[in-house]
């Protein structure tokens, strides 16, 4: 079975400083796989390589069956990438001028070219699913935390993207919010997606996470098994990363 | 006799109006010269004091006799019964023609204001001829357009821009000089006198001037400064001998004395009403005409600046830098005057043209700063979600900049109402400029003053009311 993300020996530098030093990974579909480590190990960046936000330097990045070499991302018209992945930021950057459904449809309306109507009433349907089917015609200013959140996975799964990159999803939600959320992304896992989460969360990664990485100084330095990995670290990074953890709460 | 050294006879004029009145002497531009500086010499030496050529506008020069800026102006000045009324005047010192000049090829079609109807006639702004073709406008169905100084009227009439010139002879034999495929009509449409001016409390001053004048008038000396500037003519011992005789009586019988039948301010105020609101609604016409291409022009520079290439952002750039750093008048006499020879733009549309692309300049500063303001998760998220370059922009980022830039822009175009009285100098007769009409013929800036800023607030105060709404409505509710 081929991957929904495959990483090869991702590197990329910035000034004098390697933010990712050669990192391997890959994602299937029916797949949630976590990328953890401390703040500045670089998770949030190897999302954005893998989105095309950021250009890289060195190895490859395939999603689906587009593949990204290093330099600028300078794609054909429509972009093929953009048929492949999905991504939910951490401040959801909704588009402030807009309602929670006008957020939704937007892509469908304009990228795919659907009919409004029937864009809008699949919208409406996907907010209903996530549970916010009430906020139609928020602006995103009135939305919740959890409640952006929700918005925001839906107007990625609008375009119905085989793999969805989500960053930091957990962080400013309560622990029964956090469940309800890990549901959801276990039920878009078994629907058949690719999902590849960051968190710093080990509890939210060990409930619902098929596979983990942990990323140190720009390097994964351990994977597997989320129960295996975090219940018997073999490494002194993960062993700090649950260190920081406890010492938090 | 008194040892102190007599005081400087302060005499004013416009140098910008150029020969044969006063003009700025070519061998050494700080002096000036000219038959109106013969004749405040003439007179400064006759009363014992050295003379002092003080510069003021030839449209300011009512006003600061009033004030009291000066003790004298020559300067080619009519005698009206405006100025009788509110000002001293001296016995007139010469008497000129009101003569029609037009194209060469049109002497025989365009022989009187009568020939002209349905056409554009120029003349200098707040004169006796103005009046003439205010009058005939009603009476012959001729268009008045009224000029800031007295040589662009020939150059538009050369250009085909006006059909005709009515401006006093002395004026129109010079422009005929300089100016081949010129013709004057030999009848004379009006007659008017030159007088000095002074303030109303200076009647002492004045009358020893007159008996300088008169004195002047007898043993020639007044003639021969006249034949130096070749201005003599057959009607002008004619007049020295009714003023000697005492039996000139001034433009239309009144004199300085009794006064014209004073109409009142208000009534005066009420028959001018008409033409301050049309002049009022060319304002609001034209700034809204103007601000609609400036926003367009200004958005297509903030787009080319933010998303253009090094050539076009460069080029962007230096028409920016370049409208912002020179003044809009230089732009308008540019567009009309400058142009004239490639393409005759009519004054609506330079005037319009001159303050749309002067805006464009500004506005296009807003609308960069308000796109490059639009947060960049915004423009991410369009991007992750497959939005091509142009609909990110027209989507995200313009809608997003829009709220933004909506405000200043407000502003901007409140500026663009006040800032439209400039194009006056194009001869679009706009709101200040009208009030600055009634002003001269009434002597006063008191009701105009008032009338015109009432003007210029009912249309700014609800345009600032309108985007205030504006902005609340489209202002984002905080968070529960």
């Amino acid at each position: 079975m081929t991957a929904a993300l495959e990483i090869r020996d991702l590197r990329m530098r910035r000034g004098e400083r390697d933010i990712l030093r050669g990192v391997s990974l890959a994602v299937e579909r029916r797949q949630l796989v976590a990328l953890m480590g401390l703040s500045g190990s670089g998770k949030s960046t190897l999302l954005r390589a893998v989105a095309a936000l950021e250009p890289f330097d060195g190895g490859t990045i395939r999603v689906g069956a587009v593949q990204l070499a290093a330099g600028v991302w300078r794609p054909p018209s429509p972009d093929p990438l953009r048929r492949e992945v999905g991504m939910v930021f951490q401040f959801h950057h909704l588009f402030e001028h807009l309602s929670a459904l006008d957020n939704v449809c937007l892509a469908p309306c304009h990228v795919r070219g659907d009919e409004p109507a029937a864009a809008r009433e699949r919208a409406a349907a996907l907010l209903e699913q996530l549970g916010v089917g009430h906020r139609g015609t928020a602006r995103p200013r009135e939305l919740s935390g959890g409640e952006a959140q929700r918005v925001a996975i839906a107007r990625a799964l609008a375009m119905d993207p085989p793999l969805l990159l989500l960053d930091e999803p957990t962080a400013s939600l309560d622990p029964a919010r956090r469940r309800a959320l890990g549901e959801s992304l276990a039920e878009l896992a078994d629907s058949g997606r690719a999902l590849l989460v960051t968190s710093h969360d080990d509890d939210f990664v060990r409930d619902f996470a098929d596979g983990v990485v942990i990323l140190a100084h720009g390097e994964a330095v351990e994977a597997g098994d989320p129960r295996q990995v975090l219940d018997a670290p073999r490494h002194e990074a993960t062993r700090a990363l649950l260190a920081a953890k406890s010492a938090g709460e | 006799m008194d040892a102190q050294p007599a005081a400087a006879l302060r005499w004013a004029g416009d140098s910008e109006g150029g020969a044969p009145y006063i003009e700025a002497d070519s061998q050494n531009p700080e002096r000036v010269v000219g038959l109106d500086v013969d004749i405040a010499e003439l007179v400064a030496s006759e009363l014992g004091r050295p003379a002092q050529f003080v510069q003021i506008s030839f449209a300011s020069l009512d006003q600061s006799a009033a004030r009291g800026d000066f003790d004298i102006a020559f300067d080619g000045i009519e005698d009206t019964p405006a100025r009788r009324a509110s000002l001293a005047v001296t016995v007139p010192y010469y008497e000129f023609r009101e003569v029609l000049t037009v194209r060469a090829a049109d002497v025989a079609r365009f022989r009187s204001l009568a020939d002209l109807r349905g056409r554009p006639v120029a003349t200098l702004g707040g004169t006796t001829a103005y009046e003439l073709l205010l009058g005939a406008e009603r009476e012959h169905g001729i268009e008045a357009i009224s000029y800031d100084d007295d040589v662009h009227p020939y150059e538009d009439l050369l250009n085909g821009r006006v059909d005709a010139v009515l401006l006093d002879n002395v004026i129109a034999e010079r422009s005929m000089r300089r100016m081949p495929g010129l013709a004057t009509q030999p009848d004379a449409v009006a007659v008017g006198y030159y007088v000095g001016i002074l303030g109303r409390d200076r009647a002492e001053l004045r009358d020893r001037v007159d008996g300088v004048l008169r004195a002047a008038m007898t043993d020639g000396r007044l003639e021969a400064i006249l034949r130096r500037w070749l201005v003599w003519n057959d009607d002008q011992p004619k007049l020295h001998g009714r003023v000697l005789q005492d039996s000139f009586n001034g433009p239309s019988g009144d004199s300085a004395a009794t006064g014209a039948p004073k109409r009142s301010g208000w009534t005066m105020a009420r028959q001018y009403l008409p033409q301050l609101l049309s002049a009022a609604a060319m304002t609001l016409v034209l700034s809204c005409l103007s601000m609609g291409l400036a926003v367009c022009l200004g958005s297509v520079i903030a787009i080319g600046r933010v998303y253009g290439g090094r050539v076009s952002r460069t080029l962007l750039t230096a028409y920016v830098e370049v409208i912002r750093g020179t003044p809009i008048l230089l732009q308008l006499f540019v567009i009309y005057y400058g142009l004239a020879s490639v393409v005759r733009l009519p004054a609506f549309i330079a005037a319009l043209l001159g303050l749309g692309l002067n805006y464009a300049a500004y506005e296009s500063e807003i609308y960069r700063g308000a796109l490059q303001a639009v947060p960049r998760g915004q423009l991410d998220a369009a991007r992750v979600l497959g939005l091509g370059k142009w609909q990110t922009l027209r989507l995200v980022r313009a809608p997003q900049a829009f709220r933004f830039a909506l405000a200043p822009t407000t502003n901007d175009f409140v500026a663009m109402l006040k800032d439209s009285s400039l194009v006056s100098v194009l001869t679009v007769m706009e709101l200040t400029k009208q009030t600055q009409i009634f002003a001269t013929n009434l002597g006063s800036w008191v009701i105009p003053g008032a009338l015109c800023a009432a003007l210029y607030l009912a249309m700014s105060l609800p345009l600032a009311h309108a985007a205030r709404r504006l902005e609340a409505r489209w202002k984002v509710p905080e968070a529960a």
